[in-house]
């Protein structure tokens, strides 16, 4: 007994981080979402920034649950408004760092404009885009990045739409900071939400991780694990490559790594300035 | 508590409704307007860009509706008062977010200077029909708090108003102006600050290991954190429990039993219990005249001051005719207008559409009372013989009318001749 109550009273790195209390997670077995949380709470860890400070912000969908499991203030939103919301929770008070995490079909798709014109403004958000190419929670539908010929419960022939292309569209927005891993490339990617969390501006990290559910299971692409090892070991890693050529096509290579790393002035900064000229007048 | 006297710009102004209404907002302390534009209510919001940066306020044009709305909740859950101004289409665009504020319970006001028609309708002519959608619009079970001013003036009043509800009750609340209100240049006096009764958000003050987003005062509504306080709030659109936590259970399901053993019962039936059991701290009307009626005009905004000019002439004609105002068109006043119907012989619904508020009256009225609606179609007011002829028509009428649709106007016997009418009844 003595040895249980031990390993109880041991504390996980990450209990400062995740509500356990709401531990187990609603997330199927073999899903990647878990490990883009965990790199998340890594990221938060290294950068021992003021939880209390922090504010997670999520749409609706599976990536969407992930703001009732963070431990920081946490807003589980409306389909593809997070980045609207988070718009409005930081210019109510500047001082809170706001990180969006949503899925592919949330933040690109019904969020698309949100995603678009947060990129223009270049307003002080991270985005973290858990793209499993699949609408998952509604059961497997096609969804904005559905590769082609894949199949889903909507697309029962095969997707012949052209998927999006995440980082190309953020970079032409505006987004000053733009990174993709996959879900196995754990250190890489909490890296990169660090950078990306202390780059003023819109910053976003695409994270490509597997739907052991329905993704794979139409596709006949084997467990989650299969899926993950398969997108790491076809990873490429190419810092600083033209986001033209991220396309991703089905079942073949990924081009992963920082893609964009720029200076554009940040929203903040561009308001006070035009506060202070106001004020001048 | 009293306003703050940097939001009030206080003086004697001629202004319009809409911009009245911006300096009604900032009075309250309003801090943050997300905005898009939409006819005819941008005067409104570009008083408002205008004037917030000198009571430290901020305004964004949102990318969309969707967006704007979506941004007021958010400002509003870091702590500021906030708001949005629309009209028409860009109202409908709002709901699926006025049903999330519902949900999360987080105090915001939206101004609705309502145009004409469906769909595009006449954007720059008035209406009323947004009032049914005001309440129901947005999916799911959910109580809300609408205003109506007829006036510029009480365009400023009511903007304060409807914060210190929104505030009061953690709900969303409307502010259902029109075109004409909007858009009607009069005299309008913003007070002295300390003239100006503000409500202050209800914040939490106990323990912060305490603290349960959702966990009630003996008035159905709780205290608020804003995001930033380190409590760690989990606030979802999911029906949640007291620690804002999801549950599957929906508030009367059969397994209520389990949930309570669980201590997980949804809270969802607050969001309409709050509303419905303090409306009489809610409602207001304004009566004039019904003691004695034998026919009550019940109105709201602009109509109610057309109203005004047929109700006078009855009287001067000597008929025993009483006006009831709805200042809050929801929740609506459904014993005061039972009391009525038990002693007047009808109600005489004036309204910019083809009926909405006039079936509420009518349903209160059980029977025991004629309704008549006076329809009109949007971009321009009721003709005041209108109401006068169907006032008239109530005196007169010796039978029970079988809908509210027994009154035709001048314009639809131009237009559509006898047949319709008999059509109708």
């Amino acid at each position: 007994m003595e040895t249980i109550n031990t390993i109880q009273e041991q504390k996980h790195p990450m209990d400062d981080l995740l509500r356990m209390d709401r531990i187990p997670h609603i997330w199927c077995p073999g899903c990647g979402i878990g490990n883009a949380v965990s790199a998340f709470a890594e990221a938060l860890r290294k950068l021992e920034y003021d939880l209390d400070k922090v504010v997670v912000v999520s749409g609706i969908g599976c990536t969407g649950r992930v703001a009732g499991y963070i431990k920081t203030d946490s807003f589980h939103t409306t389909h593809g408004r997070a980045i609207a919301f988070a718009t409005g929770i930081k210019l109510g008070n500047p001082d809170l760092k706001v990180i969006v995490i949503s899925g592919d079909g949330d933040l690109v798709s019904i969020g698309g404009n949100h995603f678009v014109h947060a990129a223009r403004r270049n307003i002080d958000l991270t985005v973290i885009c858990v793209n499993n190419f699949i609408y998952a929670m509604t059961g497997g539908q096609v969804a904005p990045t559905t590769p082609i010929p894949a199949y889903t419960t909507t697309s029962p022939f095969g997707n012949f739409e052209a998927p999006a292309n995440v980082p190309q569209l953020a970079e032409a927005a505006g987004a000053v900071y733009v990174a993709r891993w996959t879900a196995l490339h754990m250190r890489r990617l909490a890296d990169s939400i660090v950078e990306a969390f202390n780059r003023p501006g819109f910053s976003v990290v695409e994270v490509i991780s597997p739907c052991a559910m329905y993704y794979s299971r139409i596709n006949k692409l084997g467990d989650g694990l299969d899926m993950m090892q398969f997108y790491y070991n076809n990873s490429i890693i190419r810092h600083g490559e033209s986001t033209d050529n991220l396309n991703i096509d089905y079942q073949k290579e990924i081009i992963v790594g920082k893609f964009v790393d720029r200076e554009r002035p940040a929203f903040s900064e561009s308001l006070n300035e035009w506060l202070r000229k106001d004020q001048v007048e | 508590m009293k306003a703050d006297p940097r939001d009030v710009f206080t003086g004697t102004y001629y202004i319009d409704g809409d911009v009245a209404m911006a300096y009604g907002a900032l009075a309250a302390g309003c801090k943050f307007l997300g905005g898009y534009p939409i006819t005819p209510s941008t005067e409104a919001a570009e008083a408002f860009a205008r004037i917030a940066p000198r009571a430290g306020a901020r305004f964004i044009q949102m990318e969309d509706e969707l967006g704007s709305i979506a941004s007021v909740l958010g400002a509003s859950w870091a702590g500021q008062k906030a708001m949005t101004i629309t009209s028409g289409p860009s109202y409908s665009l709002m709901m699926e977010n006025i049903s999330l504020g519902a949900a999360m319970e987080i105090p915001f006001i939206i101004i609705n200077i309502q145009r004409a028609g469906p769909s595009t309708g006449v954007p720059t002519c008035t209406g009323q029909a947004d009032v049914m959608q005001s309440r129901w619009g947005g999916n799911g079970d959910y109580e809300i708090i609408a205003l109506a001013p007829d006036s510029p003036q009480e365009g400023f009043e009511f903007a304060v108003k409807a914060f210190n509800l929104a505030e009061r009750y953690r709900c969303p609340v409307m502010l259902m102006s029109d075109e004409c209100v909007g858009h009607m240049t009069e005299k309008v006096v913003v007070p002295e600050a300390s003239k100006i009764d503000i409500e202050p958000r209800r914040f939490y003050k106990g323990p912060a290991d305490a603290y349960l987003p959702y966990k009630r005062d003996p008035d159905l509504v709780s205290p608020i954190v804003k995001a930033g306080d380190g409590y760690g709030i989990y606030i979802t659109g999911l029906s949640h429990d007291e620690k804002g936590h999801p549950v599957l259970e929906s508030g009367n399901s059969y397994d209520l039993e389990h949930a309570r053993a669980l201590n997980r019962k949804s809270t969802d039936q607050y969001l309409v219990d709050k509303i419905r059991k303090n409306r009489d701290k809610i409602i207001e009307i304004q009566e004039e005249n019904t003691e004695d009626a034998d026919v009550v005009v019940v109105s709201y905004g602009i109509s109610s001051r057309v109203a005004y000019r047929a109700v006078e002439q009855a009287r001067q004609e000597g008929y025993k005719v009483g006006t009831l105002r709805l200042i809050t068109v929801w929740p609506f006043p459904e014993e005061r207008i039972r009391e009525l119907a038990g002693r007047v012989k009808g109600f005489v619904v004036p309204e910019i559409n083809y009926g909405q508020i006039v079936f509420e009256v009518d349903r209160c009225a059980e029977g025991r009372a004629n309704v008549v609606l006076v329809p009109h179609g949007g971009a321009s007011v009721h003709q005041p013989e209108d109401i006068y002829a169907a006032i008239r028509q109530l005196l007169e009428s010796k039978k029970r009318y079988e809908n509210v649709f027994e009154f035709r106007t001048i314009l639809e016997r131009k237009v559509f001749g006898g047949g319709m009418l008999k059509n109708r009844s």
